[in-house]
């Protein structure tokens, strides 16, 4: 006779088994975190996508309207300008934060005195606040009073340009202080990539003579590769999106405005401001497919550059 | 066994709290919101001298600065999580109204029979929609000419008067200004309460039509409005560029000595008699007189959200806001200028550095602020297409002009 125990067999055994145990625990500690990710990021980000083809009215009142704002997009000066920004920010932030962090790792790499203090000092821009960062870069950059042009006018004599409120070069102060902000997260992940090469590699290319340019472009860049790509993929992801530095430095009737908006920040004005949170979605769904696009291509030239051992 | 002991210890532990938070709950708490900094010792004197009376309803107020103040007030309003009590404007009036946003006060106000004789029908009126009061009306505002006294008696300048033109403005802002030693006559400020929506009425023009479905930024009164500012920037260079403006704030600028006047709200006494720099070498005048004299008049309403959850207690604090002690705390202090008329002059009386008397007395030549549905959406566009004229990249005619256009595209939607 079969109890029913007996028919599935061992059941009872496999929930008391080590193994079930292991990773019951394993799913009770990531749920937390599972949690979270689940309801503030894939859940917005699905609405955002409905989102995208409704209308709004006031107060969180919506409905559908289909493509209506894609077709409002496609013909929006507003988009143009916002996507030039966003793409030539990314495109001088990204290289100028990387090689600078790069060059930087590898000179704290070295056992000189105090290299704690510098690797410190280089990493503090990162935890500090971006409201703080926004508001005392605004100052230095002030074109009458700011602490730059104080110094170019009394030492150089020369007379500095309205760093931030000049449609022509406002963009370029953006990145400067993007990038400065950018050199310590790079340059703490980079760090732990140069402290993974076996030092084997040097120590045999020094017996063959190798002077400082060559071991380091034949051995330290490319055993970097797979660190490098890593960090280049995170940092087109996060320059793509910049919004607090617009929104911090740049003030929204400045004459710099058109010429520094970033797809976020444009995001931000329709959806706050404008209280069109449909058409804002249809903004930062197209923004989603544009990184979208460039994450595959960076993910697909991945073979030709980045070794892996 | 021990363990059992163990967890009945902590059962009991954590019942004891939850039922004393619980007990605690049982004073009502309010969260009142405001926007100015400025105005917030007032706000809590008020709250202080109400809980004197009532005990069991605590306030708390929240200051959130005005740049954040409409985006965070509509994502709570989406929220249903609305403060208890905020401050609310005429640009935004008849979007919380019309959306039931906000409680009527009609039916409180009879049952209550509340004193309402001292504020002026303007202001009734302003928060009113389809006859019914939504806002406890808490103060009203006009513009005037702040000036340095200092920087024109160092360029021998008469100071300016009650009776000044246009020109008169002009060519004292035109022999104020001293490129050399970084000043200015006038800054001419990119802002529609303070600045140029006053020039508008002075050149006989309007911003929306009464109906509110037309423009008026297209009409050729209008853009002379405009003008007077785009040429003391551009054509008799007396302010400072767009571009400077933008860098360092204009009243920044006049705290610093570096711009001799300032078309600026009455809100700005109280400011600047707390700063030491202002608060013995400024005044202010009225404004001065284009083809007309043209201020603009606002007030702000105290009001309580509709989703309330304290209606009651909500209420017996906003009877309060409103009452003849609160509006007394409001102008006493010097703070703002009350809605409630018996107390105007108490605000005066705090500001003898001053001669705010000229806001009051401006009320006769005022003009209401312009509002509609969706205010914020064209009053934004009105800044965007006219930074463009004030950085000098186009001419006012062609912004104005484009301004007309997309704001009845507008406010054909609403």
């Amino acid at each position: 006779m079969r109890s029913a125990s007996d028919s599935v067999p061992g059941f009872r055994k496999v929930l008391r088994s080590r193994k079930y145990q292991g990773w019951l625990w394993g799913y009770i500690l990531i749920l937390p975190t599972v949690l979270g990710l689940g309801l503030f990021y894939l859940w917005p980000l699905v609405q955002s996508f409905y989102l995208a083809f409704t209308r709004w009215g006031a107060f969180g009142d919506y409905r559908w309207c289909g493509l209506q704002n894609f077709e409002r997009l496609v013909s929006d000066p507003k988009i143009v300008d916002a996507l030039r920004n966003s793409l030539v920010f990314t495109g001088l932030t990204v290289p100028l934060s990387i090689s600078l962090a790069t060059l930087i790792a590898v000179l704290l790499n070295a056992k000189i005195r105090g290299v704690s203090f510098y690797r410190v000092l280089y990493f503090l821009p990162v935890v500090t606040m971006p409201a703080a960062v926004g508001i005392v870069w605004r100052w230095l950059f002030n074109a009458d009073y700011g602490a730059i042009n104080y110094v170019l006018q009394k030492v150089f004599a020369i007379r500095g340009p309205s760093w931030l409120t000049d449609p022509k070069i406002a963009l370029y102060s953006l990145v400067a202080v993007a990038v400065w902000g950018a050199i310590g997260n790079n340059m703490i992940i980079i760090l732990s990539g140069l402290q993974n090469i076996p030092t084997v590699y040097y120590e045999a290319a020094d017996i063959d003579g190798a002077g400082v340019l060559t071991k380091f472009f034949r051995i330290t860049l490319p055993m970097l590769s797979p660190t490098l790509f890593f960090v280049s993929v995170t940092a087109i992801i996060g320059a793509l999106q910049m919004f607090e530095l617009v929104y911090m430095m740049i003030g929204i009737n400045s004459p710099a405005i058109r010429a520094t908006q970033t797809v976020v920040y444009l995001f931000y004005r329709e959806a706050f401001i404008n209280m069109n949170k449909g058409y804002a979605s249809a903004i930062i769904l197209v923004l989603f497919v544009i990184i979208l696009g460039l994450t595959f291509i960076q993910l697909r030239l991945q073979r030709r550059w980045v070794h892996y051992d | 066994m021990a363990q059992r002991r163990l967890s009945v210890a902590i059962l009991v532990v954590c019942l004891t709290v939850l039922v004393s938070a619980v007990g605690q709950a049982a004073a009502t708490k309010l969260t009142y919101r405001i926007w100015d900094v400025n105005q917030q010792p007032a706000m809590k004197q008020i709250v202080t001298e109400f809980n004197k009376v009532h005990p069991e309803i605590e306030v708390e107020i929240e200051v959130t600065p005005y740049r954040q103040y409409w985006t965070s007030l509509e994502t709570a309003a989406a929220g249903k999580n609305l403060p208890d009590l905020f401050w609310l404007n005429a640009p935004n009036f008849l979007l919380y109204s019309t959306n039931g946003m906000v409680l009527p006060l009609d039916k409180r106000i009879a049952k209550d029979k509340y004193d309402m004789h001292g504020y002026p029908n303007s202001m009734l009126d302003l928060y009113s929609y389809k006859g019914i009061l939504y806002g406890m009306p808490k103060d009203f505002d006009t513009i005037g000419l702040w000036y340095n006294k200092e920087l024109f008696d160092s360029a021998k300048v008469p100071y300016p008067t009650n009776n000044w033109t246009w020109d008169d403005l002009i060519q004292a802002a035109i022999k104020l200004t001293d490129a050399k030693k970084g000043v200015w006559g006038i800054a001419a400020q990119l802002d529609d309460q303070s600045g140029f929506y006053n020039t508008i009425w002075q050149a006989g023009g309007y911003v929306i039509s009464d109906d509110r479905k037309t423009s008026g930024f297209a009409d050729p009164r209008t853009i002379e409005g405009l003008r007077f500012w785009t040429d003391l920037i551009h054509k008799y260079k007396a302010s400072p560029t767009q571009a400077q403006m933008t860098d360092t704030s204009p009243i920044a600028l006049f705290e610093a000595g570096r711009v001799a006047m300032l078309s600026d709200g009455a809100w700005n006494a109280i400011r600047f008699a707390e700063n030491d720099y202002t608060k013995k070498r400024v005044d202010v005048v009225s404004l001065p007189k284009g083809k007309q004299r043209g201020v603009t008049i606002h007030g702000l309403a105290n009001v309580i959200a509709a989703n309330t959850k304290h209606p009651e207690e909500a209420w017996t604090f906003l009877k309060f806001l409103g009452s003849p002690r609160a509006h007394e705390i409001q102008a006493a202090t010097g703070t703002v200028i009350p809605a409630w008329s018996e107390y105007q002059h108490l605000w005066v009386k705090a500001h003898p550095a001053f001669n705010v008397q000229i806001f009051i007395d401006q009320v006769k030549d005022s003009f209401p602020y312009p509002v509609s549905l969706y205010t914020n959406r064209w009053a934004q566009l009105s800044f965007d297409e006219l930074t463009r004229a004030w950085a000098g990249e186009v001419s006012i005619e062609e912004a104005a002009k484009t301004l007309a256009r997309k704001m009845n595209e507008l406010l054909a939607q609403e």
